[in-house]
Formats: C-alpha cells, structure tokens, sequence
C-alpha cells in the first residue's frame, strides 16, 4: 500500500437547502491509496454516494478538502476538476453508463478522446484494456450485443486504459448475478494489486466482501467502522456484522 | 479520427424517425429560402434584361423615369444635341410603349413594343431561333418571343395580325426573351414602332450613348447631363438599380420575397432547434457521463454542433437538388427561380447557421448538466 492518490479531510457536504436541507457527510476523511481495495458499505442514504463524488472529484465538498495526488482541489471551477477526472480517475458506474451508439473499443477509446489523444496508439491501448477484462473478441460488439457482465467488464476497461490511477465504482456488481460479479470483482481486485492503482468500491453487496483490502463503514454521513484484510473485526463492529452476515 | 464527429453522427441516425423530422424541418425551411431568393434573383434579372442587353454606355432618358417600362418621350433634337459633345460616338434613339394586338381570329391583346435601328444596333432582339434580324427590315416585320405564339393567336413565322390597325408579319422568332409583367414583348424597326405606339415621328423614349473609345464615362455623363435639359444620364448599372428598386421595392414585391425567405428561415431554426434540443435531452446521461469521465464542455458542444452541421449538410444536398429541380422547371417561364453559385453558397452558410444557432438551447440545457447524475440513474 501506498500514499493516498485521492483522499478527503474532515470532508462536510451539505445538500438542498431550506426545508430540504440535508447535512449528507459530517467530516468524513477517507483516502484511497495505490495497491488496495476499499470497500466503503452502509445503508442507503448513508453518504455512501456523496463521498464517492466528493473523492471522484464530481461534486465538491461544502467544507473540508480534497486531495489529488496531493493536490487540494479547492477552489478549482468545473473544467479543472473535469481535467483531474480525466488525468487521474476511472469511474465504474452500476448502470454501465456505456454508449449505446458506439461499440466497445470505441466505448473504451472515449476516455482518450476526451484527453485530446486520437492516435493509433489509443486504439490499440483500447483493445489491450479490453483484452484485460477478456473481451478481446467483443471490441466490435455494441453494447446491446453484450451481457450486463460483459457491458460491466467494458466499463472496467475503459476505467482502466487511460491509466488512471484511483478507480470509483459505484455498485458494480448490484445488476449482475453472482457468477458475473465474482468475476467483475475479481477483475477489480486483480487491478488493485498494482502498487501504482487504488480501488474504491461502494456496495451494499456482502458477497463481495472477500474481496476487499480494507473495509470502510459509513452511516448517517460519518465513518463507523473500519477493518484491514487479515485483522480481526472488533467484536460489535458494523463492519464485523457486515463479515459475519456474509459468512451466514 | 475523433469520436465527436461519429458520436454526433450516430445519435443522430440513431434516432431515425427524429432525424427525418429534423431533415424535413431544414429541407423545408430551405427549399422556401431558395424559391423565394431565387425568385428575387429571376424578378431582378428579368426587369433589367432589355437594360442587359442594350449595350449602351449611358442612357438618356426623361426626367422621373422609374424604369425601363415607364418612360414618356423625348424629343429627338436631344439626341443630336447629345451626338455634338466631346466623348459620345453615337447616340441611338429607341421607342418603347404598349400598343393592342389584333389577333387574326378575332380580340385584343396589349403588347410592349421595342422599336430601334436595327442597323445601328440599338436594341435588337437577341436568341433568334428562327428567321433573322435582317428581315425586321421588311415593312410591317415584327419578332416575337416564340413562347408568346399561342397568346398572340398566330401560329409561327409568317403569321399575320394587327397592331394599331396596321399589318404585321412575325419575321423573327426568339427564345426566353419573356416579360414579367405578362404583356409580350414585340421588337420592329424604330419608325414602324413610333406608328405602332402611337409616338411621334421625331420622338423617342430613350437615347442609347455609346462613349468613343478612350473617353471616360463618367465626364461624358456629366457633360451630357448639364447640356441637355430635362433628362437624366444614368449609366447601366444606376438604370439597373433604378428598375430593381422599382420594382422589388417600390410595389413592395421585393419585401414580400424577403418576408417569405425569412419565414423560412425561422421555421426552419425552430424546427432544428426542437428536434436537436430533444435528442440531447434524451443523451443526456451520456452527456453526463461523458462529463464524469472527464470530457471538457467544449468536447461536449463540439458533439452537439457536429450533430448540428452535419444536419445542415445533409439537408442542404437535399434542398439543393430539390432547387436545381425547380430552377430547371421555371426556366422557361414568365418568372423563372435562379440559383447562381454565390447564392448556392450562402444558402449553404445560411443552413449551417440556421443550424448551430438551433443548437443553443441544446448547448444551454447540457452547461446546466450535473455529472453526479450518473449515479443516480
């Protein structure tokens, strides 16, 4: 494991305002460091998604910073935060959010393209991501030709081929059955052994627990829990009721 | 090869029905254009074509005279009071004027005739497709637009009738030399047409100035012009002006074409812009997406207005050919829609403004766009 390649500090989100106000992250710091797995789980409306944007650097945080490579991103206008998304963050999205008009590789080969790299060199880049994911034969494929594994492992690919180097998934494998995302989590898991790559995973899916380095607990905005690979649960954890409903 | 260009192309063809729509908005709008431009261009030529045709330098004419068809007449003692300035190498009289044509089979028809010296070449007629100037010199020799037969009530060269209870025979026949007022036009020999206009014989409606080689146009015209009185010296290109002004403004035709070009116009951008703005609302998402990967805004208006242009480019090649069908078949008529290449390029221009400005409101809803939505759906 690594320094932290995106990391939030005391991280405060408030949404809506009036009536509707909601205070969705109550100073929440969570990195994401190169060689690892996080998994962050909680009940819906935990925060769970805010962070992600918040570290995905989609939505800025009300109070608190955030950190790219060390980098505050405070301050920065909508077109600096897009040029940190796109030079250092993959997103997995649990829809697939591929487009329906292009093929695979031309799906995989979008994140070049939005970075100004047009050679021949990307596209051979998209076919290699894809082969990554086992979809060498599929480049052509659109993705309605493809299963919801297939279309996930596609948006994987095109997380991972433009390098980057923080890898968000929002709930990768919750329309998937469970052969197709054991294998999806695998893919994620293998990409998380590169020293130089962080994995964060939001879930509420405890059959893919095993998969994690490091898992995080949020609930009602604020982090509750938090476990490393091989150490033991505290007894009375989330996190720990999280593992134990998962061996049940 | 960017993926802007096969991103727009395919969310365009994506959605057929919606971009037929969008097709037919543009197809429309500037097919309404052409025809409307393009009758301007045609009205505009065909009320200067004698003035096109005459091949003087300066025109003598009486003071007021709106346009070729409108002049009263002037004395001839003008004419050899303009034959004695420094600069005019010859002035060449020609009469206009309406006279009745008595058909062989019974009624009436008001004609326009043209009368000049055909030797001196004042306003001969031009096109001859059958029988020859030279036989205008015969008495009682008219030519006549070959489409005006059947009007006229005579069956070709050879035919008889009668204008202003005098015998005419069609001697010459043209091709597209045709009126827009509807009156035919009627080319004689300059003194048979003062008898058959009614002129008198040492009248005349204008005085064609040829200006001698090496004299400059513009001294001579403000010689004549300050030496002759109660006339107006107008080159070409200012007679030319006068007439289309006339006309196209002066009986408000001009603004009703215009009105109708620019109706197009507008139904054709908010046609446009309807359909473009639905598709994008219903790529939103992939715009939003497109967003969380980390595409720029302008990456995304790029799509939005590759989509735009290249619905004008389609829609043009279809208007166009579609005007090229109309230009061809109102070629030969009374009125006939021109299209010149200037004009095939600005209607071009106009197609693909009118389509990225349709654009805006698409580019507006996606500036407004939140990436954190792809989380949601």
């Amino acid at each position: 494991m690594t320094a932290s390649i995106v990391e939030t500090v005391n991280v405060v989100k408030i949404l809506g305002s009036g009536a509707s106000r909601v205070e969705a992250l109550k100073g929440v710091s969570l990195g994401v460091s190169g060689g690892e797995l996080t998994m962050l789980m909680g009940p819906s409306g935990s925060g769970k998604t805010t962070l992600l944007s918040i570290l995905g650097c989609i939505m800025s945080p009300t109070r608190g910073t955030v950190q790219v490579r060390g980098r505050s991103t405070q301050g920065l206008d909508a077109e600096e935060l897009a040029e940190i998304r796109r030079k250092n963050i993959g997103f997995v999205f649990q829809s697939y959010h591929l487009f329906p008009t292009l093929t695979a590789a031309e799906n995989v080969r979008l994140v070049f393209d939005v970075r100004g790299e047009r050679s021949r060199r990307t596209k051979a880049k998209a076919n290699e991501a894809l082969a990554t994911v086992g979809l060498a034969h599929k480049t052509k494929a659109f993705p309605i030709e493809l299963s919801g594994g297939e279309q996930q492992r596609v948006a994987i690919a095109r997380a991972i081929a433009g390098d980057a180097a923080a890898i968000l998934a929002d709930e990768p494998t919750a329309a998937l059955d469970s052969e197709n995302g054991h294998a999806i989590m695998s893919l994620l898991a293998e990409i998380a052994e590169d020293p130089k790559r962080g994995v964060l995973v939001v879930t509420h899916d405890p059959r893919i627990l095993p998969f994690a380095d490091r898992i995080v607990r949020i609930e009602d905005g604020r982090i509750v829990g938090e476990q490393q690979k091989g150490a033991p649960a505290r007894a009375g954890s989330e996190v720990e009721h999280a593992i134990r409903a998962q061996r049940r | 090869m960017s993926l802007i260009f096969t991103l727009a192309a395919r969310n365009l063809f994506h959605d057929r029905l919606r971009f037929i729509a969008t097709l037919i908005g543009i197809v429309f709008s500037m097919i309404l254009v052409t025809v409307q431009m393009g009758l301007y261009l045609g009205f505009g030529r065909m009320v200067t074509t004698m003035i096109d045709h005459a091949g003087a330098d300066l025109w003598i004419m009486p003071l007021g005279t709106k346009c070729f068809e409108d002049s009263s007449s002037l004395d001839d003692s003008k004419r050899f009071r303009a034959l004695s300035m420094k600069g005019v190498a010859d002035a060449v009289p020609i009469v206009i004027g309406f006279a009745p044509w008595k058909m062989p089979g019974g009624g009436t028809s008001p004609v326009f005739l043209i009368g000049s010296n055909l030797r001196s070449g004042g306003l001969r007629p031009w096109n001859v497709v059958a029988g020859s100037i030279e036989a205008l010199e015969i008495p009682g020799a008219i030519a006549v637009d070959r489409s005006y037969l059947d009007r006229l009530g005579v069956s070709g060269l050879g035919a008889t009738a009668e204008i202003r209870d005098q015998k005419v025979e069609v001697r010459a026949l043209t091709r597209g030399i045709r009126s827009f007022t509807t009156t035919p036009y009627l080319f004689a020999p300059l003194e048979r047409a003062r008898a058959y206009t009614g002129m008198g014989p040492n009248r005349e409606s204008y005085i064609l100035v040829r200006v001698a080689p090496n004299a400059d146009v513009e001294s001579v015209r403000r010689r004549l012009q300050s030496n002759i009185a109660d006339v107006e010296v107008l080159t070409p290109a200012e007679f030319r002006a006068r007439s289309r002004s006339f006309w196209l403004f002066g009986t408000g035709a001009g603004a009703g074409l215009f009105a109708g070009a620019l109706l197009g116009i507008i139904v054709g951008t908010v046609i446009v812009a309807q359909t473009l703005y639905a598709s994008t609302k219903d790529h939103l998402n992939e715009f939003a997406t497109l967003r969380a990967i980390g595409s720029s805004g302008r990456y995304i208006y790029k799509v939005i207005i590759s989509q735009a242009v290249l619905s004008a480019v389609i829609g043009f090649c279809i208007a166009a050919a579609v005007g090229l069908l109309i230009v061809r078949t109102t070629a030969e008529t009374a009125l006939p829609i021109m299209l010149t290449p200037v004009m095939t390029v600005a209607l071009f221009a106009l197609a693909v403004v009118m389509c990225v400005l349709s654009a805006v409101g698409a580019i507006a809803k996606v500036m407004r766009i939140d990436p954190a939505m792809v989380f949601t759906r």
